[in-house]
């Protein structure tokens, strides 16, 4: 048995004594006998670290999928980006990591000053006046989304996309049940979001991904035309990497930015911890989800940071609140703002660039194959869908056995029923990001190559 | 009780007193940090693979920093920032405790940490695993059915319950419209009965700090959907009615939800599932002890009874002959998250469960419960109890007697404890308790900390008799004074691209 108790048998029999029990098991004895439970809990007994850690190493070397073992061409929301040591150890300081929301502000100004630089970095990259101190994920920052559109507009339709995330799609569809709002998912054509022939009637939002999920890069003008149209807030889902070159979403008449932020410092993590990326206009600042960093000055007159706004919030405005969120990602929104100094103007650019240039030559290179047609003609930055002549989860399963995680098979990825794609069990899904070489890359050529003939 | 009281965070100033310049300020054009790989791939120009309507006409400003500068300034943050690991952290509801750096390095592991969320189930069984054992673990620890492990937190359990408890009573054409929550409850529990499409009724604590089940009885009825309780209650006393208040919530057809914020007092003692709770969601960023993170990353997995097992969100990890793979429930709900939930968090937990097994979670638990009512007796002469009798993992203090004494109130109090050292506790909730201070020592504090706290108090008293102006300045040896909260909210400065006022 192990634990990190201080207390010494001596110390626990004068703290009881001062308590007035005699044993740990007196603390409970108003609990009712009824519902105590007898003979301990069923779980295997304890062990030391040293012992543990052969025991959790067991797990890491069962998946097959780790990095050592395979090189990284999925994406679907999830990229294999640097995130070098100096980043790691500087996101990795206790400092940061053992704290909690920054209620105390006197004491909290580290993850205060922190927040407020990610703000800013994120309300760049949106092209957007205001961001948040950040939320669960992308799939959750959309559904906030929706949540201010609903606020801002008193309406419940959401016209969204079929071009975003499938998963994302399905939590804003699950949230849905909660709030009443209608979600409406609006077909992929030709790997574009088809907007016409909707009922304009009641809606909040019009919601469209910029790169969509295929890759392509749709014009999101049409999108924001029907948002003005009939006087809904205009979403858009972004790729915070293509960011960095692409016009913003505040540029092409964003209300709300929303995106995944795992590639600004965050590893694979099977998926999480990540980070909600959300920016808004101004004039939706008091319709704010969750935590906001604001400047201030001390009494001494000193400038401070503090989290602000804070009538908007659940501990104070309790049901009537923007959202129900409390802990969020703070500490991904810190290692994103660390990530973001480290690459830099320049970085930040030759990250994006290096990705397009990639997927790019991949791209081309595989098309050239026999039993690889694209699923689109449409322009894509980093990222693309293929049709294969064999089904997308025999090729990553044949593709494994040379090392290569070959992408994203789309028939793990959407619903039955998506209105995104025509049978997806044949459609792979191939992301690039700056980490891959040309050798890694021809190689996964010749691996398809083998795997189609 | 001892002789020594133990070390704290305490020198003047606290922690780095002068103010650091943003990210932004430091920045000089044409310097950088960034190091990329050699990879040999064709370094065609963007606008050749990029039609040009849709690129920036110039690059989004980051900031321009060396590396060295990039390290000086994050470190001298982290230095104008209190933490756990620094010293004592009694925010009450928080359960601030000891996160062991042995479940960091688990879930650092390379192994865990580089894997693709949608890497087929054949190439994740390691992570796969680590899912089942953990849901297995918390179903035994909460005497539940089955779990969901995708809620990212607490207030997203919550949310994630609530859609439960509306799928269970929708799938038998039931249709109700409330959900009751104690005066006494932490404001995520109404903020998720509204995004969960339900009014909230309140019901008052009565003069004990418990649910008042005469009133209870009176707020149910066939429209009710549920209860969600936290027990051990915020107040940090064990509701003991709860088997009455089961009976009379299911005699209505409601169910109940077990807010698990309290759950580190009950380990191996109690378990939500034999008090007659549906449905139970954990913060694994308390009671298992992962990293707070400034406020995240957390998790909040929700673990059910088996009539509501077929609604939970998928896709679920679940066992599969000798192996594992994905399944949905039949009836669920949906996905609540992105992809699998806080996968690393999840992993930190189930390490924590294994170098604790049965019998260690049940010491956290005892542990943590001896602390807070230590805590209580010793300072009972200063800051007495809002209800002054056996509590359970945190002490519900009250400041009154300062504030009638000298005019100083609780958030004095918490101020200069900041000098003292200490983390304050969490003030003025529950908000029934006038003047609360709620401590929540946790388990992993020494009684000599405990003392040093104790002592910190006492002169904090001493004070409010003899300088309470100078109490109402607290705290002045920390990096900033009070902060003009109002003066923020006044004019809102969220970027470092913001206008002043």
């Amino acid at each position: 048995m192990a634990d990190y108790l201080p207390h010494t048998p001596e110390e626990v029999a004068t703290m009881l004594a001062l308590v007035g029990v005699d044993s740990l098991e007196g603390l409970y004895a108003h609990v009712p006998s009824a519902v105590r439970l007898a003979g301990g809990l069923d779980l295997p007994a304890g062990v030391s670290e040293p012992d543990a850690a052969a025991l959790v190493a067991g797990y890491g070397a069962r998946n097959g999928a780790r990095a050592s073992e395979l090189v990284c061409f999925a994406g679907a929301g999830a990229y294999d980006h640097e995130v070098p040591p100096v980043v790691r150890a500087l996101a990795g300081r206790s400092e940061f990591v053992t704290a909690y929301t920054p209620y105390q502000p006197e004491v909290a100004q580290g993850v205060l000053q922190a927040i407020f630089e990610y703000q800013t970095l994120v309300a760049r990259l949106a092209g957007l006046p205001i961001a948040n101190a950040s939320l669960y994920d992308g799939a959750t920052a959309l559904v906030e989304a929706l949540n201010m559109a609903h606020g801002a507009t008193g309406r419940s339709r959401m016209l969204v996309s079929s071009g975003v995330h499938p998963h994302w799609r399905a939590v804003a569809r699950t949230f849905a049940a909660g709030t009443g709002h209608e979600v409406v998912e609006v077909p992929l054509v030709g790997g574009r979001t088809d907007w016409s022939g909707l009922d304009p009637e009641g809606v909040a939002a019009v919601v469209v991904a910029y790169p969509n999920y295929l890759g392509v890069l749709e014009d999101p003008a049409e999108a924001k035309a029907l948002a003005e149209s009939v006087g809904a807030l205009l979403v858009v889902a972004g790729d915070p990497v293509a960011a960095g070159v692409l016009r913003s979403a505040g540029s092409w008449g964003a209300d709300v930015f929303v995106g995944e932020g795992q590639p600004f410092g965050t590893a694979l993590s099977f998926g999480g911890p990540y980070l909600g990326l959300f920016a808004c206009a101004e004039d939706q600042v008091r319709r704010l989800p969750g935590r906001i960093v604001g400047e201030t000055l001390d009494t001494e007159g000193r400038r401070a940071y503090v989290t602000t706004l804070r009538a908007r919030e659940q501990d104070i405005r309790r049901e009537k609140a923007t959202s129900n969120v409390c802990t969020n990602q703070t500490l991904m929104a810190v290692t994103a703002a660390i990530q973001l100094g480290w690459l830099g103007t320049a970085g930040l650019r030759e990250v994006a660039t290096r990705c397009a240039q990639g997927a790019h030559y991949l791209f081309d290179e595989l098309v050239g194959l026999e039993g690889v047609t694209p699923v689109t003609t449409e322009p894509f930055f980093r990222e693309f869908a293929l049709r294969l002549r064999r089904p997308a989860r025999e090729v990553i399963a044949r593709l494994a056995q040379e090392g290569i995680l070959a992408g994203v098979a789309l028939e793990a990825l959407v619903g039955p029923g998506d209105r995104s794609i025509d049978a997806p069990e044949d459609v792979l899904l191939v992301a690039v990001t700056e980490r891959r070489t040309r050798a890694e890359i021809d190689h996964y050529v010749a691996a398809m190559r083998g795997a189609l003939q | 009780m001892t002789a020594s009281p133990a070390g704290r965070a305490s020198s003047a100033p606290l922690m780095g007193r002068d103010a650091e310049p943003t990210l932004f300020e430091i920045s000089v054009p044409g310097r950088h940090a960034y190091q990329l790989r050699t990879t040999d791939v064709p370094a065609r120009p963007l606008a050749e693979l990029v039609p040009t309507a849709h690129l920036a006409e110039a690059p989004v400003a980051i900031a321009e920093v060396s590396e060295r500068d990039l390290v000086g300034h994050v470190t001298r943050l982290s230095h104008r920032q209190f933490s756990v690991d620094l010293g004592m952290y009694p925010l009450g509801s928080c359960t601030m405790k000891y996160n062991p750096k042995f479940c960091d390095a688990v879930a650092a592991d390379p192994g865990l940490a580089s894997v693709h969320p949608a890497a087929p189930a054949a190439l994740t069984q390691g992570w796969l695993e680590v899912l089942v054992d953990l849901e297995e673990r918390l179903c035994a620890i909460t005497g539940m059915a089955a779990a969901t492990l995708q809620p990212a937190a607490g207030a997203a359990g919550e949310l994630t319950g609530l859609l439960l408890m509306r799928a269970y009573h929708e799938s038998r054409g039931d249709v109700r419209r409330r959900v009751i929550i104690p005066d006494s409850a932490h404001g995520t529990n109404p903020a998720s009965v509204t995004l969960g499409g339900y009014e909230v009724t309140t019901v008052p604590s009565n003069d004990r700090g418990l649910v008042d089940l005469e009133a209870l009885r009176g707020v149910l009825g066939p429209d009710v959907a549920g209860i969600m309780l936290t027990n051990p209650n915020t107040l940090g006393l064990f509701e003991e009615e709860i088997v009455e208040i089961a009976a009379a919530v299911h005699e209505v057809g409601g169910l109940l939800y077990y807010d698990g914020a309290n759950l580190n007092a009950i380990l191996g003692v109690v378990r939500p599932g034999d008090m007659g709770f549906d449905i139970v969601h954990m913060n694994l960023h308390k009671t298992f002890a992962t990293p707070h993170g400034g406020g995240g990353p957390g998790a909040g997995p929700v673990a059910v009874a088996a009539h509501l097992a077929d609604f939970l969100p998928g896709p679920r990890a679940v066992r599969e002959g000798a192996g594992f793979t994905w399944a949905t429930p039949p009836r669920s709900i949906g996905r609540v998250h992105g992809w699998h939930g806080n996968a690393l968090v999840l992993a930190r937990a189930l390490a924590y469960i294994h170098v604790h097994g049965a019998e260690g979670l049940t010491r956290v638990a005892q542990h943590a419960v001896l602390n807070a009512n230590w805590l209580r007796r010793r300072l009972a002469a200063i800051l007495p109890a809002a209800h002054d009798r056996m509590c359970m993992h945190e002490c519900t203090l009250r400041a009154t007697p300062l504030k009638d004494a000298y005019g100083v109130r609780a958030l004095d109090v918490a101020k200069a404890l900041l000098e003292e050292g200490f983390h304050a506790p969490t003030v003025y909730f529950p908000l029934i308790v006038d003047e609360a201070l709620m401590f929540e020592p946790t388990e992993t504090e020494s009684p000599q900390t405990l003392e040093a706290l104790a002592q910190a108090i006492e002169r904090i008293a001493v004070r409010a008799a003899t300088d309470p102006e100078g109490l109402h300045r607290a705290p002045q040896t920390t990096p900033v004074a009070r902060v003009d909260e109002a003066r923020a909210a006044r004019h809102l400065v969220a970027t470092a691209d913001a206008p002043r006022p």
